[in-house]
Order: C-alpha cells, then sequence, then structure tokens
C-alpha cells in the first residue's frame, strides 16, 4: 500500500466522521422535539418546546421524582441535541392532611363526644386518643366514626373490650 | 405488607367515588384519609369497607375523616341516634343547656355549620338550636 492510498483513506473517514457529528450537533429543532416526546411519552401532562437545542417542559407531575425523571429522560433522548432543559413542570400537591396534636382541644372535643358512650373510657397524649372500656358491638363504628372526624394522630381502641 | 396495600380496596374506592379534596397519606405508621364524599351513601360505604379490613377498627392504623358534601345550609338531614333523641342546645358544646329534643330518625333542618361537631339546626316546630354533627346525615 503506497503513501497516497493511506493518505486518502485517512481524508476519507475523517471527513466522514467530521460529517457525521456535524450533523448530529445540527439536529433540527422539530426533530428534537418528537424525540424528547417520545422519550417522555409516559407522561402525558407534560408538553415539550424546543428552540435552538434547549428543551423546555411544561405540565405537571405527581411528584419531585417524577419531575426529576422526566427532565432525565429528556437528556437522554439525545444527549448531544439538548443543549439544556428549562423544567418548569409543576408537581401536583394533594391537599395537606389535616392532625390535631393539640391536647387540650383534643381533649375537650373528645370529652364533649364520648358523653353518649358512659362504658368507655379515653386517654389523649400527643394527639393520640386511647380507648379502654367496654361497648356493644353495634355502637363500636358510631364511636370510630366520631373520633376520627376530630381528626386525631391515631385512635388506639385495641384496648377496647366490644360486647 | 405496607398500609396501602392492606387498605387498598378502601383507597380504590374512596378515589373512584367522587370524592373531593380527597388526601390520603400515611404518618407514623397511621393512614389517614380526608375528604369530601359526595353523599351519605359514599360515606357509609367506605365506612362499610373499612370496617370489613379491620373488624370494629382495633388495628388503630388507619384514621377516616370523610365530610359530606350535600351538608350544606337550607338542607335537610336525618338524626341517626342508636335510639334516645338527640339533644338541642342552646350553643355549641355538652355544657349548654337543652333547648329541645330531635326524635331518631326524624328530619330537621340545618340552618349553618358553627364548627366540625356542632351544627345549628332547625326542627319542623320551629326548635332552634346546635346539634352534635354525629348524629346528623345529609339527605342525597
Amino acid at each position: 500500500m503506497n503513501l497516497r492510498k493511506i493518505l486518502t483513506i485517512a481524508l476519507v473517514s475523517g471527513t466522514l466522521m467530521t460529517g457525521t457529528i456535524a450533523c448530529k450537533s445540527k439536529i433540527s429543532d422539530s426533530d428534537l422535539k418528537a424525540k424528547v416526546e417520545t422519550a417522555i411519552q409516559s407522561n402525558p401532562g407534560v408538553t415539550v418546546e424546543v428552540k435552538d437545542g434547549v428543551v423546555t417542559l411544561n405540565g405537571t407531575a405527581n411528584s419531585e421524582d417524577e419531575k426529576l425523571q422526566i427532565e432525565n429522560a429528556a437528556k437522554a433522548a439525545d444527549s448531544k441535541g439538548v443543549k439544556s432543559v428549562q423544567n418548569n413542570i409543576v408537581v401536583n400537591t394533594a391537599p395537606p392532611i389535616e392532625i390535631n396534636t393539640n391536647d387540650a382541644d383534643l381533649t375537650a372535643k373528645v370529652a364533649d363526644f364520648t358523653k353518649d358512650f358512659p362504658t368507655v373510657k379515653t386517654a389523649i397524649s400527643d394527639g393520640v386518643i386511647t380507648v379502654t372500656g367496654e361497648l356493644e358491638q353495634a355502637r363500636v363504628q358510631a364511636l370510630k366514626m366520631g373520633l376520627d372526624a376530630l381528626n386525631p394522630k391515631k385512635v388506639d381502641m385495641s384496648g377496647l373490650t366490644v360486647k | 405488607m405496607s398500609l396501602q396495600t392492606k387498605y387498598q380496596v378502601l383507597i380504590d374506592t374512596a378515589k373512584a367515588s367522587g370524592m373531593t379534596d380527597l388526601a390520603i397519606a400515611e404518618q407514623e405508621g397511621v393512614l389517614h384519609i380526608q375528604g369530601t364524599a359526595p353523599n351519605a351513601d359514599v360515606k357509609n360505604k367506605l365506612w362499610d369497607i373499612y370496617n370489613q379490613i379491620d373488624p370494629n377498627f382495633l388495628s388503630g392504623d388507619v384514621v377516616m375523616n370523610v365530610d359530606v358534601s350535600t351538608a350544606v345550609s337550607g338542607s335537610q338531614v336525618r338524626v341517626i341516634t342508636e335510639s334516645s333523641n338527640l339533644n338541642i342546645r342552646k350553643g355549641p358544646g355538652t355544657d349548654q343547656p337543652i333547648v329541645g329534643k330531635a326524635a331518631k330518625d326524624e328530619v330537621i333542618t340545618l340552618i349553618s355549620r358553627a364548627n366540625d361537631q356542632w351544627w345549628l339546626v332547625r326542627t319542623k316546630d320551629g326548635e332552634e338550636g346546635y346539634c352534635y354533627a354525629q348524629y346528623l346525615e345529609p339527605i342525597a
């Protein structure tokens, strides 16, 4: 093999490689958008916009983890084509759980309610209502419903004798 | 078994029942379920399911507080005491004097909700006062 031939091969393959790289970095915004959309298609609540290789994600996710997963999936869709990801996804937050840990307030409310359950004794500590004594089976649900409605941390009826 | 798995049927039913403001979260080993049911039937159904999974609620691993959306001012509510009459009191609290009584199964009018525990009501005879909300069931 002569020198000229080797040089030609080197030149051609060099051109080819450069060409391929150039082509990858020049993926059009619309192609990139399609790629990212495919990558995150399991999240229908999220929309994709692409401008000059910058991906913008809008929509909602169910958790911070999910939000991050979608961002990572968008980046991974075309690691060379995606310059950066603007993650505007909003995390849906469920209404917060109300818990009454004010023992004085809870004690007063429990006393009010359990006046109709004279065979039942209650103790309140740190938001937990502990129920002892005895009660006929037919009224157990009414007792539990009334106590749960006060939003305690816990209602412990394991010490209650059900007749 | 996790609490969510143990009470999966209850959670699924709550989610599928048209509840509003439904919040389900596990805190310190207790599953809290809060929300507003579209009617009293849904609330009763959820309590039946809960009772089936945990008979007599003795495990203490759930606190469920279900409100009913039809319990609005001017609506009719039924007295659901065990057998006795329901006291109607001058103010919201059992230390308040009794100003009237409503019989079991009597239908009375909800005037307003003073708080989650005490509702202001009026009987057909025109007696007005506060009743304990747990003994009043909204009529859908």
